[in-house]
């Protein structure tokens, strides 16, 4: 005899519950998680290391947890800014998975840590769909991959809180198109701001810091469309079907994205 | 390529469920996944088929339910589909929309059981 049970939970139920109970031991301890993703190479480390410095400089405590596949190099770049710095090996996973932010976090970082970073593993894939309890989400992308990666990786892109684009000193080089690129972004993440940055420069580090360190303070952050979706997909599968679940929140106009700035409307 | 940790995650979920009912025997596990998933269907099937192997649910196999993306426009009420790559404005009015009604499932809705012959 056959018979179906119906089961309704996330695939990833777990993995958004350790994420949930990390992101509020961390607020306890006044320690704010910054999640960065981009595909291999676009310059987070190089981008995190000035950052990093910038903070130092400011006074302000941070920490960086650098996750590759192999090697410790970005580890012992990073340590260079004086900040604590430690170097997770996935052992082959493509992302990190919170049970792994988490098995760092017993004694480490130092209790006054105000932004913990994390440099998640080169993909623009598979880290999107892992809550690390991070409190601001931030892809990045370099000049030289392209103005379309918004629209090929729409859950990167589309679950940034904040997107960064690297590499500008070259953008010229590579004939890069800032306009498509604002669309695109527009398009898949409406109202999320865009910084363009370089490490070689220093164009829009100060800027990238003070964003950052605002999200530490207490700064509202940027509520993606499809983070919506993925919110209420959870409850979806989590809770039995009540009263809805409150107005979506209430936005600001949105204008289109126009040529006339990179950065995409803030409401 | 996380879809192996998707489907072993499934093969997990879909496990303790059947514990509950033994002994029968899990005949397959059906699965919803968004269109905005960041999963690709074809690659959960090849992994979940690699994942099984040797465990509990070796014989059972996984039923996709594709979910198209939705999204609902505030403004004039209208419900559109997103389409590929996703678009997130209302084609009728032009402006970004805040609500996304599906596509970023990436869960179980059910296992299916066969009673152990006795
Ligand atoms: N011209 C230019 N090159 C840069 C910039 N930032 C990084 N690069 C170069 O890009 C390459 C990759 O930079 P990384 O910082 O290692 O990139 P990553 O994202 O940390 O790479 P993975 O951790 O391996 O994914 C290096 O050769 C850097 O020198 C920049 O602002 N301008
Ligand atoms: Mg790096
Ligand atoms: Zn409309």
């Amino acid at each position: 005899m056959c018979r179906v049970i119906d089961v309704r939970q996330a695939v990833l139920a777990e993995n958004d519950a350790l994420a949930g109970a990390l992101r509020e031991e961390l607020a306890a301890r006044g320690t704010t998680v910054v999640n960065l993703l981009s595909s291999p190479g676009s310059g987070k480390t190089a981008l995190l290391e000035p950052v990093l410095a910038a903070a130092v400089a400011r006074g302000v405590p941070v920490a960086a947890l650098t996750a590759d596949l192999a090697t410790e190099n970005d580890a012992r770049r990073l340590a260079r800014s004086g900040a604590p710095v430690r170097q997770v090996l996935t052992g082959g996973l493509c992302h990190l998975e919170a049970a792994q932010l988490r098995g760092h976090l017993e004694d480490w970082p130092p209790d006054d840590t105000r932004v913990l970073f994390v440099e998640n593993v080169g993909n623009l894939v598979c880290p999107a769909a892992y809550d690390l309890g991070e409190k601001l989400r931030v892809t990045l992308m370099s000049v030289t991959e392209g103005e379309d990666k918004p629209l090929k990786y729409p859950t990167a892109f589309g679950l940034a809180h904040l997107v960064v684009l690297t590499k500008t000193d070259i953008a010229d080089a590579v004939g890069f198109d800032r306009v498509a690129f604002t669309q695109n972004v527009a398009r898949v993440n409406p109202g999320v701001e865009i910084l363009a940055t370089s490490a070689r420069t220093g164009e829009g580090l100060e800027v990238l810091v003070d964003r950052m360190l605002a999200v530490a303070d207490g700064a509202a952050v940027h509520r993606p469309t499809m983070e919506g979706g993925r919110a209420a997909a959870a409850r979806r599968a989590h809770v039995a079907p009540g009263p809805e679940p409150g107005r979506p929140h209430a936005r600001g106009r949105h204008r289109r994205p126009g040529p006339e700035s990179l950065t995409a409307p803030q409401p | 390529m996380h879809e192996l940790s998707i489907a072993t995650a499934v093969l997990e979920r879909a496990a303790e469920e059947a514990r509950r009912h033994a002994p029968a025997r899990v005949t397959a596990v059906r699965v919803r996944v968004g269109e905005l998933a960041g999963v690709v269907p074809d690659a959960l099937r090849f992994s979940f088929d690699v994942a099984r192997r040797g465990t509990a649910l070796a014989a059972a196999r996984l039923l996709v339910e594709e979910i198209t993306a939705t999204a609902r426009c505030a403004p004039c009420g209208d419900d559109f589909a997103v389409g590929t790559p996703p678009f997130l404005w209302c084609p009728r009015c032009d402006r970004p929309t805040t609500r996304l009604l599906t596509g970023r499932e990436l869960e179980i809705t059910g296992i299916e059981l066969e009673e152990a012959s006795a």
